[in-house]
């Protein structure tokens, strides 16, 4: 099996034009990544199934991760009149780094008989933002097994894939709006009656308590 | 009228057997319940071992699973309710004719269980209809099913056909259909059936922690 340093070289190879990017996982597992641009992401998926040498036949295993916008604190020295007088002054700026959604692909090969041992190869993908450039392209079209996963991904992330024959929702109800495996997501509150409270819930059900009561 | 147990048996060693209507009619009720033949999640797989030969529920007059709730008595919810099945839950129990029964069976069913906290899954079917007997246990073996389905012969048994006690089925103005949750965009709507599952009177704080 090729590492994901040589897969990213033979692509690079064969498709010039492709974007594909090494993302380094540092711990122990060194289970490092392929970040794909969307807008090539077919064809590079394409290519990896049908190279001769790599032979990546079978998905076994799609998902999503949301990573949510993050505040930053950085100080910044900046000119400033103080009495009159140009003083450096140093003052912290807070900038907010937008988050994105992450869709996973894990790939292995059965004509080369990949064992679960040495890991799968890892695709991924990401949104422009969380909030209205959710699209990514499907790769239900280059593996099949993809279809259900990607449906659920639409369900509980929310991620849009265009070029899937069916996306619908499978886990939640049509008239569902949330996506539940967001970071932010907030579940309703039917917390009335708690026999051993705890926690975020042991909160949830004083407030309530008190509302009734009230 | 009931007779004396004593008088009956000593009536009964004389060959002349004694009995009442209510009797008779719950006697009748109670061995021939019929459940239906529905399972939701693992709980239904302790249910299908209940109803085989080694525990044989066939010895309490259970054995016909009847595929249609038109021809149910019991409905066993047997396993986890999530939030999309809930609603086919509730019509089903519209659909069956009474006198029906409700064992919820398992932590799953009688509360959500360990899927409790999550999105998806309904906080115990008891918010929507109303449960005769509750078995804990994740999943309840055979013999806690079969512990239920004796309280519930126990409980027929001992209902009265006439009074405020008596079953829903003989009460002209009791209500028998129950409204169906509809799925709204972020929760069941009405999360719960305040008629069947009043909301529990506040407890003074620290009284249910220890």
């Amino acid at each position: 099996m090729k590492t994901a340093e040589e897969i990213v070289a033979i692509i690079k190879a064969a498709l010039p034009d492709a974007g594909v990017e090494l993302v380094p996982n540092p711990s122990p597992s060194a289970q490092h990544s392929l970040l794909l641009d969307p807008k090539s992401a077919v064809a590079v998926a394409s290519f990896l199934r049908d190279d001769s040498e790599l032979a990546l036949d079978f998905c076994s295993n799609a998902t999503g991760v949301d990573w949510p916008g993050k505040e930053i604190a950085e100080k910044v020295k900046v000119t400033k009149l103080v009495d009159g007088v140009e003083t450096i002054v140093e003052e912290t700026v807070k900038r907010v780094e937008p988050g994105y959604l992450e869709a996973v692909y894990h790939l292995y090969s059965v004509k080369h008989a990949h064992r679960e041992i040495a890991g799968p190869v890892v695709l991924r993908m990401r949104t422009g933002n969380r909030a209205d450039r959710v699209q990514l392209p499907s790769l239900t079209p280059v593996w099949r097994s993809a279809e259900f996963q990607e449906r659920e991904i639409f369900d509980l992330f929310g991620i849009v894939f265009t070029g899937h024959p069916d996306l619908r929702r499978i886990l939640m109800w049509d008239e569902f709006e949330d996506h539940p495996m967001r970071r932010d997501y907030v579940d309703p509150d039917d917390y009335e009656y708690e026999p051993t409270p705890h926690d975020e819930v042991l909160k949830r059900a004083e407030a309530n308590k008190a509302e009734a009561t009230a | 009228m009931a007779v004396e147990p004593d008088l009956k048996i000593e009536l009964g060693k004389q060959g002349v057997f004694v009995t009442t209507v209510s009797e008779i009619y719950n006697w009748g009720r109670k061995n021939s319940v019929w459940p239906m033949q529905f399972g939701l999640a693992c709980c239904a797989i302790e249910m299908i071992a209940t109803t085989m030969a080694r525990y044989d529920l066939a010895r309490f007059g259970a054995e016909v699973f009847r595929p249609s709730p038109r021809q149910a008595d019991l409905m066993i919810i047997s396993g986890t309710v999530t939030k999309k099945m809930a609603p086919q839950v509730v019509r089903l129990y519209n659909q069956m004719a009474e006198p029906r029964y409700v064992i919820a069976m398992g932590a799953c069913a009688i509360s959500g269980g360990p899927f409790k906290q999550g999105y998806n899954v309904l906080k115990g079917i008891d918010r929507y209809i109303p449960v005769d007997v509750h078995i804990p246990g994740c999943p309840p073996r055979p013999e806690a099913l079969i512990h239920a389905f004796m309280t519930l012969q126990a409980k027929i048994d001992a209902q009265p056909l006439t009074g405020a006690e008596r079953p829903r089925h003989l009460d002209a103005e009791a209500q028998g259909l129950f409204p169906v949750p509809e799925q709204g965009a972020h929760d069941l709507v009405p999360p719960v059936n305040r008629l069947v599952w009043p909301l529990p009177a506040p407890v003074p704080s620290g009284e249910n922690c220890g």
